[in-house]
């Protein structure tokens, strides 16, 4: 991608080295959604319907892991993947996939967290129902997720806007590699650093966009299915 | 589906229940068994809700015990519950009812006909498909009351449940209830409302202050109440 171009030729151009960035970093984002509302929501919901010695304190450590460095998980990461680490066999550092799995424990505890609330909040409407109709453990946990699933699309969403958002994780264990594990972010840093300031406003703007288009996504499936589910 | 288990007879012994330092509930005994419907009555905080709320097993008494059928067990087999205001699930009406009949052990092929069959019953037939959270308070209610009658129980306890609806809903309410004490259905529902007492009991609990005053037929309690709460609550006077 030469840098004298600016951004605003380069979509219009249809520049494929443009296009391959933007492709990665909303593919990366998304599988790290994904793997984390996998793992994350149930979490989320165990931790609002069980009670046991050192809730609060878990509950609390939750909710302050919501705002976990991105840099420091990247060196965590990096730390754990790297060729001498406990997980250097995986062999995947620098590598997409070290980047799924850094924005997945970014994410996690924002989706776990808000999952966990929204999910005790509808278990103070249902409770008395589904003990009436003698719901066991399991059968809570499903019903209570499925019954929340427009309003845990809020905590996905809140997953998606921090993994799209941050810059340090992915740096740090995917290392910027061009045409391989470059990012939107990373690209932005890269080039605000080397002084292209237009190309790196115009990929800003990308990714304000498409943030923005998934939100409005969202919020739109959201008022839609509200009306035909109450 | 019918399970061997019974939980009648439903038999509270010496019961208590004391939230803090205010008693809800005072040395109840009583036995439930099957025949007419009864109604527990009583004015507004005399521990109509506390009280059919234990029967069902959704609170545990402070004091004394309970037994379903001679079990300690609170797990609900084969009763149901309809609260004044029923939360409906996020779904459609008829996924209401095939959701209470999966709970209930029901299976997965029998449940739509069945479900169909409920909705019917309770006069829902043609909103079965409408999300159950925007359906009207009356038909929220008669959709509980669909729920409640999948479990197949032996009793059914309803808290006020018509207390916030208008005549007509009313009606359809008691109707429903009505033919389900005719199927043999166990009835035990809270009332304040007198002429509802008239219209549905077999027998009546009258409940002041947490304590069991009066258990007597229908006519008799409104005819010959034996005590003094009980003669000034159907006096109109007020009961505190």
């Amino acid at each position: 991608m030469p840098d004298h171009l600016s951004a605003l030729q380069l979509i219009l151009a249809g520049d494929p080295a443009l296009f391959a960035i933007v492709r990665l970093s909303l593919g990366v984002s998304l599988a790290a959604v994904a793997l984390a509302a996998a793992i994350g929501m149930p979490i989320g919901a165990l931790l609002a319907l069980t009670r046991f010695p050192g809730r609060p304190a878990l509950v609390v450590l939750l909710n302050a892991m919501m705002g976990l460095p991105p840099v420091v998980v990247g060196l965590a990461l990096y730390l754990l993947l790297s060729r001498s680490g406990p997980l250097g066999a995986f062999g995947i550092l620098f590598t997409p996939a070290a980047m799924v799995v850094a924005q997945t424990v970014l994410i996690l505890p924002i989706i776990a967290a808000l999952t966990r609330q929204t999910i005790e909040d509808l278990w103070a409407e249902y409770r008395d129902e589904l003990n009436a109709m003698n719901v066991g453990p399991i059968g809570r946990m499903t019903t209570l997720l499925w019954d929340a699933r427009f309003s845990l699309l809020t905590a996905l969403l809140a997953g998606f806007g921090r993994a799209a958002a941050e810059v340090g994780a992915v740096m740090i264990v995917g290392g910027n590699i061009d045409g391989f594990t470059r990012t939107m972010t990373t690209t932005v840093a890269l080039e605000t650093s080397k002084g292209n300031l237009p190309l790196a406003m115009g990929l800003g703007a990308i990714l304000i966009v498409l943030v923005l288009a998934i939100n409005a996504a969202a919020w739109g499936t959201r008022v839609w299915s509200q009306r035909l589910t109450g | 589906m019918r399970a061997p288990v019974t939980d009648l007879p439903l038999v509270l012994d010496g019961v208590a229940l004391q939230a803090g330092a205010t008693i809800l509930l005072n040395d109840i005994s009583l036995t439930i068994a099957p025949g007419v419907p009864t109604l527990i009555v009583g004015p507004n905080g005399s521990g109509k809700t506390s009280l059919l709320r234990l029967c069902m097993g959704l609170s545990a008494p402070t004091g004394g015990r309970i037994t379903w059928g001679g079990r300690t067990d609170p797990a609900p087999t084969r009763r149901a519950f309809v609260f004044q205001r029923p939360v409906m699930l996020r779904r459609a009406a008829s996924a209401n009812v095939t959701y209470a009949l999966a709970q209930a052990g029901m299976p997965r092929s029998q449940r739509p006909s069945r479900a169909a069959a409920l909705l019917q019953r309770v006069g829902l037939a043609d909103l079965a498909h409408r999300p159950a959270r925007l359906l009207s308070g009356g038909e929220q209610q008669r959709l509980a009351l669909a729920r409640a009658l999948a479990r197949d129980p032996e009793i059914l306890l309803l808290d006020e449940p018509t207390a916030n609806l208008d005549p007509a809903a009313t009606r359809a309410v008691e109707e429903i209830v009505m033919s389900a004490a005719q199927s043999g259905i166990k009835i035990v529902m809270a009332s304040h409302d007198l002429g509802q007492v008239r219209r549905l009991a077999g027998e009546v609990i009258f409940l002041a202050r947490g304590t069991l005053c009066e258990r007597a037929a229908t006519n008799d309690f409104l005819d010959r109440p034996s005590t003094q709460e009980a003669r000034a609550f159907l006096r109109g006077d007020l009961v505190v």
